[in-house]
């Protein structure tokens, strides 16, 4: 067990973080957490930003226009730009994090060369398609469906809660290209298509978050055509592609926030000095807890990338045990920042107010608590699947 | 950085593991039991003491100039875990922490045990006390495998806060991890034998979300204990004792709860696990004082 880094590695960190240095300052103020379109513009600036200083896709393959860093640095990376206050993935979350990995590992060239590119340069954005009304955590119930016609797919069906689906360019589709039947199990007959958002026969209804945003949507499709080049991985094995997608979402999408959550323990503990709520032992107490549980899931998450960096590629299931803790820990960190304002966590035109209710989303978004206790159980401890 | 066992440390831990499991299997914690139970007291299997010192798990930290085995405190904090596991009785960690100073505990010939906080542990087995014990008290043990005595009010007798925040401590959490992951694996074996309403109970939500958080915390508390070993830091290991407390306790008690009425009986090892867990967990500074100490370096 090694907690050092290499030079090679402290080298990768000083000049992040120099080039971190100069550049924050540069940035345009950041918009309003509620416009959307605003939002895109600016994590748009910052991805461009990125790409032009070589920092783009870090953590991608080479031959996917990435730098081929290794875990380790990505590591590094997703720690030095949140200490240093950098702008967050953002509405590049699913371009960047999962899209863009799954495309590198499961398209052909001609796919790679056509989608990846924009994603780093921050020209294009992704939102995710799996979700249906009908099918959430039951995903692979899902009924929208794609017909052949010559060289296109004509999809009907509708998807919800697709987060950026108003600002997005693409969409990785998840579709029902052949139906359930005896023969036809309802994880197969499904294939993963790349539907482009300017297509006509889509309707993106954005939909109200309890936060007051419009960070998601539902989505009509009515025969929408997609042509058959657009699908990533051969027809029907749609969910075997799907279960590399959401391998990244677990395994790496959260891993920068824990950075941030140890940022704002320290604020919450100089803002109670500051209101006299530091005079509670109880708050206190909770604070220091809350400590030792951000600072050992941020060792949990060296734990996996190191254990990733072993066994070479795709997150495991590990990502599955930090997912359920940090959720959960998060949401908890958020009720103490309300302790600590006391009223004033009342008031929205605090961010902490703000982040308090967008924290209520961790515990069901990319698989809800309850879901992923089911993949610790029955993949990691080996308990017989249940009805 | 490379965060994953070596090679060699993983050699070690399973050595120790092969080793307890055969000096100390499940037949021999419940004749230990039973002795504790006949005799009033817990008996310390001096043999055996003098076994694990002759394989150097005193000794393990000791520069191999003074007869020790050279490695560092990761290493040491494995072995406690598969101390841990095997719920080994005996004052281990203070004897460790002795090994460099008092003749014959790295050896296992001399059993040392120290005095810390409000209780103190084999106090009429040890051949060594540290710290003040005038006034102790024999109290009945909760732990059948661990006699305790209790200290006056406000004469704590202390033996120095390098058992309390430093290698103590985490070589206690390290036992505390030991103890947290074995539980989740009788659990889960239970889960897969126990049959009701016709279907294995692991395959009951109820029961496969409560194995499920034990691992969580069992993994969650690893990784804060391996690298408080490796980094050594004071609060590190404030924070690795926190999380790996509550992991044992808590795992003990949902492995109870899955184990349903067998989960209640003397006969099943749950209440030893939990019993231990609670020891120690009262052992060193207690759990307010650590959050104090973390929340004064916010
Ligand atoms: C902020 C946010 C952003 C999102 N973004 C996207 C996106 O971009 N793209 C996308 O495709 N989806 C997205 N989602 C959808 C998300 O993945 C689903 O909400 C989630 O998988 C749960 O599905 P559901 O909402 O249909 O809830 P349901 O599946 O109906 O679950 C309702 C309740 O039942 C429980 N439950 C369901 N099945 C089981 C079971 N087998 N065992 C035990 N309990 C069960 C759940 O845990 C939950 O408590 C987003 C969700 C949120 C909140």
């Amino acid at each position: 067990m090694d907690l050092t880094y290499t030079a090679e590695e402290d080298e990768f960190r000083a000049r992040l973080s120099r080039w971190l240095a100069r550049t924050l300052p540069e940035l345009p103020p950041p918009p309003d957490p509620l416009d959307w379109p605003g939002r895109r513009a600016y994590d748009m600036g910052w991805q461009r930003r990125l790409y032009d200083a070589g920092y783009a896709g870090l953590h991608w393959p080479v031959d996917a226009g990435g730098r081929g860093a290794t875990p380790t640095q990505h590591l590094i990376y997703l720690e030095e730009t949140e200490k240093a206050g950098a702008p967050y993935v953002g509405a590049n979350f699913v371009g960047l994090l999962h899209a863009g990995p799954t495309i590198a590992s499961e398209g052909s060239a001609e796919q790679r060369a056509r989608w990846l590119p924009p994603v780093l340069r921050g020209d294009e954005v992704w939102c995710q398609g799996f979700s249906e009304p009908d099918a959430g955590s039951d995903l692979a119930s899902l009924r929208t469906r794609a017909w052949r016609d010559g060289d296109h797919y004509v999809v009907s069906g509708s998807k919800i809660w697709t987060s950026h689906a108003e600002v997005a360019d693409w969409c990785e589709l998840l579709v029902r290209t052949t139906p359930v039947s005896e023969s036809v199990p309802k994880h197969r007959g499904i294939s993963w298509l790349a539907m482009p958002m300017d297509a006509p026969g889509i309707t993106v209804r954005p939909l109200r978050t309890l936060a007051g945003s419009t960070e998601f949507a539902e989505m009509f499709l009515d025969e929408v055509r997609v042509p058959v080049a657009n699908r990533v991985g051969d027809e029907n094995d749609g969910w075997r592609v799907t279960m590399v997608t959401l391998s990244y979402e677990r395994g790496t999408a959260f891993v920068g926030e824990v950075v941030a959550c140890r940022r704002v323990l320290g604020e919450l503990a100089r803002e109670a000095s500051k209101n006299g709520r530091w005079d509670d032992a109880v708050l206190r107490r909770r604070l220091g807890r809350l400590s030792a549980e951000f600072g050992a899931l941020w060792r949990l998450t060296q734990w996996n990338v190191s254990e990733s960096q072993h066994t070479g590629g795709v997150p495991g299931v590990g990502g599955s045990v930090f997912k359920l803790r940090y959720s959960h820990a998060r949401q908890e960190l958020y009720d103490a920042a309300a302790d600590v304002l006391g009223p004033g966590a009342l008031d929205l035109g605090h961010p902490w107010a703000l982040d308090r209710l967008s924290s209520l989303s961790y515990t069901i978004a990319a698989g809800t608590s309850q879901i992923q206790q089911n993949i610790v159980a029955e993949r990691i401890l080996g308990l017989p699947k249940g009805r | 950085m490379d965060f994953q066992l070596t090679e060699d440390q993983r050699a070690l831990r399973d050595g120790v593991r092969d080793l307890l499991e055969g000096r100390f299997d499940r037949a021999a914690l419940r004749a230990a039991v039973d002795a504790s139970e006949r005799a009033g007291t817990a008996p310390l299997d001096r043999e055996l003491w003098r076994e694990l010192g002759a394989a150097g798990f005193f000794s393990l930290t000791l520069p191999e100039a003074e007869g020790g085995v050279g490695l560092g405190l990761p290493e040491a904090v494995l072995a406690f875990e598969e101390a841990g596991r095997v719920l080994l009785p005996g004052p281990l960690v203070a004897t460790f922490l002795a090994a460099g100073d008092i003749p014959g505990a790295a050896s296992g010939d001399v059993m040392v045990t120290s005095a810390d906080g409000s209780l103190v542990a084999w106090l009429d087995e040890a051949d060594v006390v540290r710290g003040d014990v005038s006034g102790a008290v024999p109290a009945r043990s909760v732990d059948p495998l661990t006699p305790l005595h209790r200290l006056p009010a406000g004469g704590s007798g202390a033996s120095g806060g390098a058992f309390r925040a430093g290698a103590g401590a985490l070589l206690t959490a390290a036992e505390q991890l030991g103890s947290a992951a074995r539980t989740t694996e009788m659990a889960v074996q239970y889960a897969r034998e126990r049959a009701q309403f016709g279907q294995l109970i692991g395959a009951f939500q109820a029961v496969k979300h409560l194995c499920a958080q034990m691992l969580v915390r069992a993994e969650t508390a690893r990784a804060a204990v391996y690298a408080a070993a490796v980094t050594g830091d004071p609060l590190e290991v404030c924070g690795a004792k926190l999380l790996a407390d509550d992991a044992a306790v808590r795992n003990a008690r949902d492995c109870l709860q899955v184990h349903g009425g067998m989960g209640f009986t003397w006969e099943a090892d749950v209440h030893l696990h939990l019993k231990r867990a609670w020891v120690r967990a009262g052992a060193g500074r207690s759990a307010g004082d650590a959050e104090e100490a973390l929340a004064a370096a916010l």
